[in-house]
């Protein structure tokens, strides 16, 4: 007999509707496959990992923020919302969020179109373009720690190079992270130079996958540089653009390193972050029941921005 | 009209160039520098070299220490990472049971907020494991904030490879566990070199974790070594920018060596998540 009559055997006819296996022998042929041994020994360690340090954290957070808690013992002394009315009263909260809100208006108008134009630049294949790009990129792999260590000496009124520019003109310097207002516009020009290389290596991506037969036709027929750019190439990368803006939130909401090395959040708790807000009145001083309404409240803003940007401007191709 | 345009080009570039590089270049060569040429030159080359700096940080012991707390720390939530996230995406792409939705849209519920909002939660976590002022306090939980990422951008890649693939090693009687092994991983080397990245750059610089679940400075990784170190000396800006410029280096050369996948991966992870 040729082997292949063996190996290709046709299903038997079934006569009516099909038999159910029965249970035991479904778990037998699951076993015999090994998807039965796969589902009981690759799902859990993830679900484990995941549900004890993601997910009942959050919810403990949510507890937690109705109690006035140190963190030792158990919490008991329950406060209903007096820890929610006091951050939402606190001005210095109110001026983190702010600041939250400029880091993330700095990158849309700033930084996105900074990048995007350098972007458009150096999105070709010559040696130059890929030189400049390698620099463009080297502040993004340096720790956020790092860059606010470098920035703080820069800032430096007696040192670094602000210092030095004043007095090549004869004047004195000023030191700007020691004053409201400058301290957090220093720390939105840190943000640019930190960030602005993430951005533009993502528009280089999108702006090399606009197909190039669309560009050489337009070109044919004798569109200029800046029309082609204008007409085709950026209404080509607007989902990269939205990305883009998605990941400054996200970026945003996140922002606490940076300002930790910078600033600490000074001068007079004027150039905080929520997250910098949270470490500095909730963790440092072990108030765990305060901490953790200030993240749940970060958690729901997180949430709704990012649903209510999702529904705005991403398309459903491109939520996922 | 055109060499006009060149001509801003290349100004441009070498501008945004310079606003990259200059704050480096001060940096590095700030280390070399006595405090009062600091204060007179910041820009210019030191009018003497000074390698004390930078020497007295690398003999001791201490900075040593920290750069190795934060390579074991880096090197297990990789490996985990990518262990336990290829297991669950792997299970998610390729088996249908009762629930297979549910719990990828569980798994994938870590995407919508960042960490510092469970923080204080786990922190309580890691004591009450006891597991405070060690490497596992940072590990396990980076761990686990890594997986919804790791997991979407795996299972999509898993689920795209060929099906005809698996059936026929199914056919010749491979089985799940052995296909996984022997035709899932090999073939996705370069998404596990994407999640490998993201991993590896979140670990080292990391710092929120850290701070609050290691008090201990044996332990310490760098970016909390580098805080303390710059809270001793706070304006003996020489010693600080040595310090700042040597950790600078494993980053930079990592970059140098590896420059394409990082990019790549630091932002394909991105657009493809």
């Amino acid at each position: 007999m040729p082997p292949s009559q063996t190996l290709i055997r046709e299903p038997p006819e079934q006569k009516g509707p099909p038999r159910k296996r029965s249970i035991a022998s479904g778990l037998r042929a699951s076993y015999r496959s090994g998807s039965l041994t796969t589902l009981l020994l690759f799902l859990p360690p993830a679900l484990v990992f995941f549900t004890l340090f993601v997910i009942l954290p959050v919810g403990e957070a949510g507890y937690f923020s109705f109690f006035n808690w140190n963190g030792y013992g158990h919490p008991h002394k329950w406060i209903d919302f007096g820890n929610y009315l006091r951050v939402l009263n606190d001005p210095v909260f109110r001026l983190s969020l702010t600041n939250n809100l400029l880091v993330i208006l700095v990158s849309a108008f700033i930084q996105v179109p900074l990048a995007l134009w350098v972007a458009l630049l150096i999105a070709d294949q010559r040696r130059s373009s890929m030189i400049f790009r390698a620099i463009f990129f080297v502040p993004y792999i340096l720790a956020d720690i790092v860059a606010g260590l470098i920035w703080r000496y820069l800032f430096d009124g007696d040192y670094g190079i602000v210092g030095t520019v004043f007095r090549w003109f004869g004047l004195d310097a000023p030191y700007v992270l020691a004053q409201t207002g400058w301290a957090t516009a220093a720390l939105l020009l840190v943000v640019v130079w930190k960030y602005f290389g993430f951005h533009m290596a993502l528009f280089i991506a999108g702006r090399q996958n606009v197909p190039l037969d669309v560009i050489e036709s337009a070109r044919i027929d004798g569109a200029s540089r800046w029309n082609i750019t204008r007409f085709i190439v950026l209404p080509l990368m607007r989902p990269v653009v939205v990305l883009s803006i998605f990941f400054s939130l996200l970026g945003s909401l996140q922002l606490f390193d940076l300002i930790i090395a910078l600033t600490d959040g000074g001068p007079l708790n004027s150039s905080h972050s929520a997250v910098s807000y949270l470490y500095t009145f909730g963790i440092k001083r072990m108030q765990v029941g305060f901490g953790s309404a200030v993240g749940v409240l970060l958690f729901i803003i997180c949430v709704l921005v990012m649903l209510f940007y999702k529904r705005l401007f991403m398309r459903e191709a491109e939520s996922k | 009209m055109k060499s006009l345009f060149n001509y801003y080009r290349w100004l441009f570039l070498f501008l945004v160039a310079g606003f990259c590089l200059v704050p480096l270049w001060a940096t590095i060569i700030g280390g070399f520098k006595t405090n009062g040429d600091l204060r007179t030159n910041a820009l210019g080359l030191p009018r003497q070299w000074i390698p004390d700096n930078y020497l007295s940080i690398i003999t001791t012991a201490r900075f040593w220490q920290m750069l190795w707390n934060s390579t074991v720390i880096a090197a297990f939530t990789v490996a985990l990472t990518l262990l336990v996230s290829s297991l669950a995406a792997y299970t998610l792409a390729h088996l249908r049971f009762a629930g297979r939705k549910w719990i990828a849209n569980y798994l994938t519920l870590g995407l919508t907020f960042p960490f510092a909002t469970a923080v204080l939660p786990v922190f309580i976590r890691v004591r009450d494991l006891g597991l405070l002022d060690t490497y596992w306090g940072v590990i396990l939980p980076q761990v686990a904030f890594n997986l919804s990422f790791s997991i979407v951008l795996l299972r999509s890649f898993f689920a795209e490879l060929p099906r005809e693939l698996f059936e026929a090693a199914i056919m010749d009687g491979c089985s799940y566990p052995r296909i996984f092994w022997r035709i899932t991983l090999p073939l996705s080397r370069p998404i596990l070199a994407t999640v490998a990245v993201l991993a590896l750059v979140g670990s080292w610089n990391n710092y929120l974790l850290p701070l609050v679940t290691i008090n201990d400075d044996a332990v310490y990784p760098w970016p909390l070594g580098i805080m303390q170190f710059q809270g001793q000396y706070s304006t003996d800006w020489g010693k600080v920018l040595a310090f700042v410029s040597l950790t600078m280096i494993p980053a930079i050369t990592l970059y140098l060596l590896a420059q394409k996948q990082i990019i790549a991966g630091l932002t394909s992870g991105a657009v493809k998540g």
